[in-house]
């Protein structure tokens, strides 16, 4: 394989997200999602002369937002640009967009990659701008079918420099973006219905060459995992074409995620260009500080800095921070929880386990998870007493819990029968005490001073007032020796 | 400036737009005339004048995040020239 000693990949993505608005970005058509087709339309969404654009507020605030959280330059002066292009999916002839005024740039995105790297991912902008409708084309019709539903939805299109060199780079940095987007609150991250998708563009290059290669576009992938494979079968194509002399075209790419290949656009246009000129019906938008100050303010949780807490401050290993960390309400959920105890690596072990598992089965949300904070928190406490052990109470104290969470955890667990006085763990937790407070002690037991088991077991019935199985003792003092 | 054949034939392609060879004869004639007349703007000096955006002297006019009154779908598809009560329909756009 010439890849990849001889080549080196490189990649820059461009990432859509539907911000959460209730109402489209210049009309009051509504974003609800899965409506029959052509109903959330109106006479300014189909282009009826006459009819004037207005932008949402809402919209502004949210890409400012995610600007701020990347660390990009906010615009104070902007305004809109229409990029003119004839396409049944675009009634006014035109995108409203952001060419020359986009309303972030710069900025970057931090990834971490297997290794444990972190690599500031820099972005070229953030810009504005309107989505357009659906085309449906079926086999046997000979029309194709339009849907404007989605025409005017708002999009904030997030572009990289072309600064990223692996697949798993690129999956690794939308996975940051949507998990952004969702802690923001500025993108629901669907990509299943479309509200998050992206395009890469792709090249390669000899290793040590300055100047790019001939790119190539992979448009509208909609999943991390198809993003690396389509980015995956490119970098072979492309170079095998390259060690056989053969030309890259630049062009337009689909991937079809059955074949996992990527094949040029059957689209019948190829000749663009699409004359951006100033959209005049838009007036131009200034932005004060006390306004970018009011969105800065507003941000409460950056998923990076919240996984790095996790870590700085609770000493969680950096797997289960990323583990927690993937949903800001399980960030927010463990954040509250450990308000009720200080054991913050045994209430990651909960959240991982049992409360991740119950979610996955039940397919829940953890804002709809029956435990409260403190109830959890109590399970935490009851194991760390020593009254069972997590295994036990996992397995059969957690469901009944769950079913009951208005229930008190010890007393169920009593009920229950799960909390004996003499429970071998209670009793493992006093051997082993007992032993590391008698150091030579034990030593020497260790090494055959049998009459020393005696004193052991006088100690143990002290420590447990007598309430103890001698059998059991023995057994296990000799096992913790052992 | 003459708007010359190729430019004639890129905008008129841009547009989807066809003209027989006298209407293109003709547009092309009007198109030079407008662009010789917008030309005249060029003898202006025009250094140190921000490039002018809108006509209006209204900044942020901006409308809160809300739903507003819809085009019921059989009024909209009324104006269409071919549709199937649910659907515009348009000539195939992919071959």
């Amino acid at each position: 394989m010439s890849y990849p000693d001889k080549y080196e990949v490189v990649i820059g993505l461009e990432v859509h997200a539907q911000l959460s608005t209730e109402s489209k970005l210049f009309c009051g058509d509504s974003t609800a999602y899965g409506a029959e087709p052509n109903h959330n339309i109106s006479v300014i969404t189909l282009a009826h002369p006459g009819t004037l654009p207005k932008l949402n507020e809402k919209a502004l605030e949210l890409a400012a937002k995610m600007g701020i959280a990347c660390h990009c330059e906010i615009s104070r002066e902007m305004f809109f640009d229409r990029k003119n292009y004839f396409y049944p999916d675009l009634p006014k002839g035109y995108q409203i967009t952001q060419d020359r005024t986009p309303i972030c740039k710069g900025g970057y995105v931090p990834v971490k990659l297997e290794n444990g790297e972190i690599h500031h991912i820099q972005l070229t902008k953030i810009h504005l701008e309107e989505d357009a409708g659906k085309s449906i084309h079926t086999e046997d019709a000979k029309d194709s079918l339009i849907d404007y539903n989605r025409a005017g939805m708002p999009l904030i299109e997030i572009v990289t420099e072309p600064v990223i060199h692996s697949s798993a780079e690129a999956a690794r940095f939308l996975y940051e973006v949507r998990r952004l987007v969702r802690y923001l609150g500025v993108s629901d991250g669907n990509m299943e219905e479309g509200s998050f998708r992206c395009d890469a563009n792709i090249s390669l290059r000899l290793k040590g060459q300055k100047e790019l290669g001939c790119k190539v576009e992979i448009k509208n992938l909609n999943s991390f995992k198809n993003v690396q494979r389509a980015i995956d079968f490119e970098i072979g194509r492309q170079s095998s074409m390259l060690d056989n002399q053969k030309e890259i075209i630049q062009e337009t790419r689909n991937f079809d995620p059955q074949t996992g290949k990527t094949s040029g656009m059957r689209k019948k246009e190829t000749l663009t260009d699409y004359r951006y000129f100033p959209d005049p019906d838009l007036s131009p938008v200034h932005l004060s500080e006390e306004w970018l100050n009011t969105i800065k303010a507003d941000i409460e949780h950056i998923p990076w800095d919240m996984e790095r807490e996790l870590v700085e401050k609770y000493g969680l290993p950096e797997y289960d921070a990323g583990v927690i960390c993937e949903d800001r309400q399980m960030t927010l959920y463990f954040s509250e929880v450990v308000n009720h105890t200080d054991n913050f690596k045994a209430v990651s072990n909960w959240i991982m386990g049992p409360v991740k598992g119950y979610l996955n089965d039940n397919k829940r949300e953890i804002t709809e998870f029956p435990l409260s904070a403190e109830k959890l928190a109590g399970l935490v406490r009851l194991v760390d007493d020593g009254g069972l052990s997590f295994s036990a109470a996992s397995k059969h104290l957690f469901g009944p819990l769950v079913l009951n969470p208005e229930k008190d955890v010890k007393l169920l667990a009593e009920e229950l029968d799960l909390i004996h006085d003499h429970d071998t763990l209670a009793l493992e937790q006093i051997v082993s005490d007992v032993l590391s407070s008698h150091p030579k002690e034990a030593e020497q037991l260790r090494n055959g001073k049998k009459k020393l088991v005696g004193m052991f077991m006088g100690e143990l019935m002290k420590r447990t007032k007598g309430k103890l199985n001698p059998k059991e003792a023995k057994e296990l003092l000799m096992k913790e020796l052992s | 400036m003459k708007v010359d054949k190729d430019t004639f034939d890129k905008i008129a392609h841009l547009s989807r737009l066809e003209f027989t060879g006298a209407e293109a004869e003709q547009m092309m004639e009007e198109m030079t005339r407008i662009i010789s007349w917008v030309e005249k703007l060029r003898e202006l000096d025009t250094e140190g004048v921000e490039p002018l955006v809108t006509m209006s002297h209204e900044i942020n006019a901006l409308r809160e995040d809300k739903t507003a009154s819809h085009l019921a779908r059989d009024k909209a598809l009324k104006n269409a020239p071919k549709s199937d009560g649910s659907f515009f329909r348009v000539p195939k756009v992919i071959e």
